[in-house]
């Protein structure tokens, strides 16, 4: 039976980690190897790196810290930020990355992802698709959040897949870091929208948001501030879903 | 005396296969030609991406010649991951149709989904062995997670499958024949148990 994975996300910017609130307001909280060693010990199911700052300061992805972090990290490791090229891509993978996460330049330049697709396999391409609402609509936003695009995030989901995704992290910008709950309106629409595994993302607050967003569709969960603010830990997650009847690595 | 090389042939994630093999006591080279690997005991092919790709890299590395050429007995162990491990088998029709090394009978099929299963096939899933168990899966217990992240599958034509796990219908999750090995999922990704089943390898000897 495959289980439910459940995914801390770490965000990172040089040597920092950060968790903001709305894709904004940015914290540190400690050095990234050092959470890295903890789910590493907790035997966490998969973890997601991401570079927040790449993107708006034009910069590649920063190959020796996802050498470090590799070194730390005996789990599945997607690692997203600053990547607009197959080279980034093989770079990270050889860096020691065993999938990356495209975002706004897969929405810039769709050609990256059918070509990175046919280079590396379907199944190391993760796109991220962040997603706002405004007034009664979900519409999906690039670069952290700043510039709308105007199209359903459903609509662009499956997009993504024609052209050779292998999964969707579908973040809330609304939720993301007020740990009120994933939204779970979006996670159904994009879900329902392709058949790879989605992955959900921004809200959660405790182990009960994921169940509730696994029934919402969600092949995967992923949770930054739920991990670093509360009491919360990834096996508690993973035992409420077991609970709930959702299989899951306990 | 045993001596690990992982054939890195630019389809790979050698670095984390590089890591795990060092945190089970060996001292991987990394051998972009048979002649790095030279009086190896043990091979590792790693494999990140897409059939034609992996075997037009083999071929331009030296690697299809020397892994062709193998004698069936008083060569290297071979352990292929992932796409490692469907390269051993004759065909593959992921992207366009294309001849594998064809060290094991058998074809590369797209996985077939069942209702509420998505592909790629992504995630920690059980591993059950087949028949009387296998010295590669020993002391990891019936229905050990290991973590799979893949679109295809090995359909071996005979009982080479020492391993299955329940998704699209039931695929080989590990098959063996004689030096030759693979595992569909990724042991270099799959924490203790996976550092067992490479322990498992390195401990293993040559026929």
């Amino acid at each position: 039976m495959l289980k439910t994975r459940v995914m801390p996300t770490l965000l990172g910017r040089s040597t920092g980690l950060v968790k903001g609130a709305g894709f904004d307001s940015w914290r540190t909280v400690g050095g990234v190897i050092q959470a890295i060693r903890v789910f590493s010990l907790r035997e966490v199911d998969e973890l997601v790196f991401l570079d927040i700052e790449a993107t708006a300061e034009h910069r590649a992805p920063d190959l020796e810290l996802v050498g470090e972090i590799a070194d730390a990290c005996q789990m599945p490791l997607a690692v997203g930020g600053g990547i607009t090229s197959l080279d980034h891509i093989r770079d990270l993978l050889a860096a020691g990355a065993d999938k990356v996460v495209l975002g706004t330049s897969a929405l810039a330049d769709p050609t990256l992802v059918s070509r990175a697709a046919d280079r590396f396999g379907r199944q190391c391409i993760v796109v991220a698709v962040d997603s706002r609402r405004v007034g009664e609509v979900h519409e999906v936003f690039t670069r952290c959040g700043r510039i709308a695009t105007g199209i359903e995030p459903g609509a662009v989901a499956a997009e993504l897949e024609r052209l050779g995704a292998g999964e969707i992290i579908v973040t809330s910008i609304d939720r993301d870091g007020t740990l009120a709950g994933y939204d779970l309106d979006l996670v159904r629409r994009v879900s329902s929208a392709v058949a790879i595994p989605v992955i959900a993302s921004g809200g959660a607050g405790k182990p009960e948001d994921c169940v509730d967003a696994v029934r919402a569709g969600a092949s995967a969960v992923a949770a930054g501030a739920m991990f670093q603010f509360t009491e919360h830990t990834p096996r508690a997650v993973k035992r409420c879903l077991a609970d709930a009847g959702i299989p899951a690595r306990t | 005396m045993v001596k690990v090389a992982v054939i890195d042939y630019g389809m790979g994630n050698v670095g984390s296969i590089r890591r795990a093999l060092v945190a089970c006591g060996a001292e991987p080279v990394l051998a972009a030609s048979p002649h790095d690997a030279t009086g190896s005991t043990h091979l590792v092919l790693p494999g990140v991406g897409a059939f034609p790709d992996g075997m037009r890299r083999l071929h331009a590395t030296g690697w299809a010649e020397f892994l062709r050429g193998m004698p069936t007995r008083g060569g290297p162990l071979v352990l292929g991951i992932c796409l490692g491990m469907q390269i051993l088998f004759e065909h593959g029709d992921e992207v366009e149709p294309t001849e594998g090394l064809g060290l094991l009978a058998g074809s590369i099929r797209r996985l077939v989904p069942g209702p509420d299963e998505r592909l790629p096939h992504v995630g920690w899933n059980g591993v059950d062995p087949r028949g009387a168990g296998h010295v590669l899966l020993a002391n990891i217990p019936a229905g050990t997670d290991f973590y799979f992240v893949h679109s295809y599958q090995a359909a071996p034509d005979g009982p080479h499958a020492i391993a299955t796990c329940d998704y699209a219908g039931g695929l080989a999750a590990a098959v063996a024949h004689g030096n030759l090995l693979g595992v569909q999922f990724h042991p270099e990704k799959s924490q203790r148990p996976g550092l067992q089943l490479l322990r498992n390898f390195l401990g293993m000897q040559p026929c």
